[in-house]
């Protein structure tokens, strides 16, 4: 295990930002038909809120935003020192 | 070998534990593997039945009773078994290899116990082997990480006999049958199995022990105590209400947890707590869709949550680093391994094709009938939330975000063959969820892959993948930092210490005046037996040094008499 980098060491998939583009395009792409695709097909739902347009991916996208904004608001009440435990355990 | 169908599967792994102990090298490693291989075998011809019976004093006790439920769970343990094996079969220290056979073996007792006092009995060897597990880190933070989970798995054993013990005075069985919440007994029984399934605010010995333990010991305790107390729920408390809400409980308060958390071991534990409450809703239903949900989550959970922890076992192995500020880029140098993860990812993720999708869907699809909308919102929210932290934070930030600059190999083979093995069921549950499904308690007539069911789940993981993309570049995500979360834990390792102090320093003064008082008459009383028992005193006089010896004189006179007489 070497932590210095290597001088001319060989370049790898995601080191080149082009490739990071590609993949955020292709995760963009596949997020825009998954929103259209609601309104071609017709879903059959068991819940009256399933059936609202793009229900499952804005709450999907919502849930996920609250949940690490709430998650880095805790950190304000809960985070301690990594030896927190360790002074006088 | 006699094999009988009487044998029960316990005993196999107790006696190749011991054989582990006095054997080295290539044998143990055969051994090792050939005990969960050939039990497992084994345990596929074993028909329902109850096979061992015994009295004991007045107790009649089953320990070897067989039915589906059991079975099921069974089957799971051996795979397990298998795979923690040949995980750590490169390990070369007899008291984790002992150790491990001994918690599986432990584990399959309890699983096929069919009375309360076997299964009381094993779920204590539960706990104490797999606490050696743990200790085998050789730490001093493991140490004491340690004896906290033991101390709270035994206390839910000592729970688990208290309630067992009123079980039998009032209703006079035994029997692990279904139980219901009624009365003192039931409670505390719930209350045993509640504490092993990490329920809420119960929770903490899982996050707080499972990260310390060695790289290899994690996968065996991800297996096998968590989903042998989801068992024992499954068998005396299903369709019991409050589990429902519970669960839901347990599926949303971890994963916040998990965002923050910079250890990647503890992250998966937090998010265990997490996939354990679907277990925990499923059951509280009730409903024969929603157990079968419940025990077959269990199933496909242990597969893909072993498999997480095996490729954060090889990262830590490789690199001695689990903390996420710490890793980076790994895949690199790891690619093999950041695929399994990703399978790992995929599955707890619940992506159509990955086993998670398959199981999660039952209970998911029993909540909504049942008509639990809030409880089904919070499900949602949680399934989200899981592939946030556990689907995309674990795999990201140990194997792709910024170069950390470490550059490593894969681990050795053994590893990759049981990561291999686990990410294969892992891809073969999912797409062919028909195996699985017959071996479930009651018959399944559910389709996880309708176009419906399927539309719906991509659009919420991959608007979850979206939201992880937005607030990463957009730089509102949390950094990843070094620090420790405050959770229950901090009662028992910061308050009552801390009060233990305070007490102290309070109670000083009052104590030493207490002491001082206590001391005088202590004092007045010596004095006083001074005066009659002192040098000077009527019952301490000296006799004069002659008759002392007149009488050894006249003692053995007697005692030559006596002899020759």
């Amino acid at each position: 295990m070497r932590r210095k980098k290597r001088t001319r060491e060989r370049q790898y998939f995601f080191d080149k930002p082009q490739n990071v583009k590609r993949a955020l395009r292709v995760l963009y792409a596949i997020c825009a038909v998954l929103f259209l695709i609601d309104f071609v097909y017709h879903r059959h739902v068991e819940h009256g809120w399933e059936a609202l347009w793009g229900f499952y991916a804005v709450y999907g996208f919502v849930a996920c935003v609250v949940l690490v904004l709430a998650a880095k608001e805790m950190r304000k009440v809960l985070m301690r020192k990594e030896d927190y435990y360790d002074m006088d355990d | 070998m006699i094999w009988t169908t009487e044998l029960p599967p316990f005993a196999p792994f107790f006696v190749g534990a011991l054989l582990a102990w006095i054997t080295r090298g290539r044998l143990r490693q055969t051994i090792m593997l050939l005990v969960p291989a050939a039990g497992g075998l084994h345990l596929l011809g074993v028909e329902p039945g109850v096979y061992w019976q015994l009295s004991f004093l007045d107790y009649t006790l089953t320990p070897y009773r067989v039915d589906r439920l059991s079975l099921l769970f069974g089957y799971l343990f051996h795979i397990a078994a298998f795979l923690g094996v040949l995980f750590a079969l490169h390990v070369r220290d007899t008291l984790q290899q002992v150790a491990a056979l001994l918690y599986a073996g432990s584990a399959l007792g309890a699983v096929f116990a069919g009375d309360l006092i076997s299964l009381f009995i094993f779920w204590e060897l539960v706990a104490v082997t797999s606490a050696f597990l743990i200790w085998a880190r050789r730490t001093d933070k493991s140490l004491r990480a340690g004896f906290r989970y033991l101390i709270i798995q035994v206390l839910s054993g000592v729970v688990l006999l208290s309630g067992i013990l009123i079980h039998y005075h009032e209703s006079g069985s035994l029997a692990f049958v279904y139980l219901g919440l009624d009365g003192l007994a039931s409670w505390l029984i719930f209350l045993a199995f509640g504490i092993k399934c990490a329920f809420p605010l119960l929770h903490n010995w899982l996050v707080d022990a499972y990260p310390e333990a060695t790289p290899t010991g994690t996968v065996f305790l991800s297996g096998f105590t968590t989903k042998l107390a989801v068992y024992a729920l499954a068998r005396g408390f299903p369709g019991t209400e409050l589990l429902v809400y519970i669960g839901a409980i347990m599926t949303c308060f971890p994963i916040f947890y998990a965002v923050i958390e910079n250890d990647l071991r503890r992250v998966l534990a937090y998010s265990m707590i997490n996939q354990l409450g679907f277990m925990v809703c499923g059951i509280g239903i009730g409903t024969a869709l929603a157990v079968n949900g419940a025990v077959a989550h269990a199933f496909n959970d242990v597969i893909f949550k072993g498999l997480l922890f095996m490729s954060m076992g090889a990262v830590l192995q490789m690199t001695g680093r689990i903390n996420g500020t710490d890793l980076g880029g790994l895949y690199k140098t790891m690619p093999i391994t950041t695929g399994f993860c990703i399978v790992g990812a995929c599955s707890i993720s619940a992506f159509p094709l990955f086993s998670g999708f398959v199981s999660k869907s039952l209970v998911m699809a029993a909540v909504l009938q049942e008509g639990y909308h809030g409880v089904w919102l919070a499900l949602l929210f949680a399934s989200a939330g899981v592939f946030h932290h556990a689907g995309i934070k674990i795999p990201f930030f140990a194997f792709f975000a910024h170069d950390s600059g470490i550059r490593t190999k894969e681990p050795p083979l053994n590893m990759l063959f049981a990561m291999g093995i686990a990410a294969a069921l892992c891809v073969f549950n999912g797409s062919y969820p028909w195996f699985l499904y017959d071996l479930l308690p009651s018959t399944v007539n559910y389709t996880p892959y309708d176009a419906t069911h399927v539309i719906a789940q991509l659009q919420l993981l991959f608007f979850s993948a979206l939201a992880f993309t937005w607030l990463k570049l957009s730089g509102l995500y949390p950094p990843e930092l070094r620090s420790v979360n405050l959770d229950v834990e901090w009662i028992y390792r910061k308050l009552a210490p801390g009060a233990g102090a305070m007490l102290s320093a309070i109670g000083h003064p009052v104590d030493s005046r207490i002491r001082r008082a206590a001391t005088r008459r202590v004092q007045d009383f010596i004095k006083v037996l001074w005066r009659h028992h002192g040098p000077h005193g009527v019952l301490a006089r000296s006799w004069p040094t002659g008759s002392m010896v007149l009488w050894v004189a006249v003692l053995l006179a007697v005692y030559l008499i006596v002899y020759y007489a």
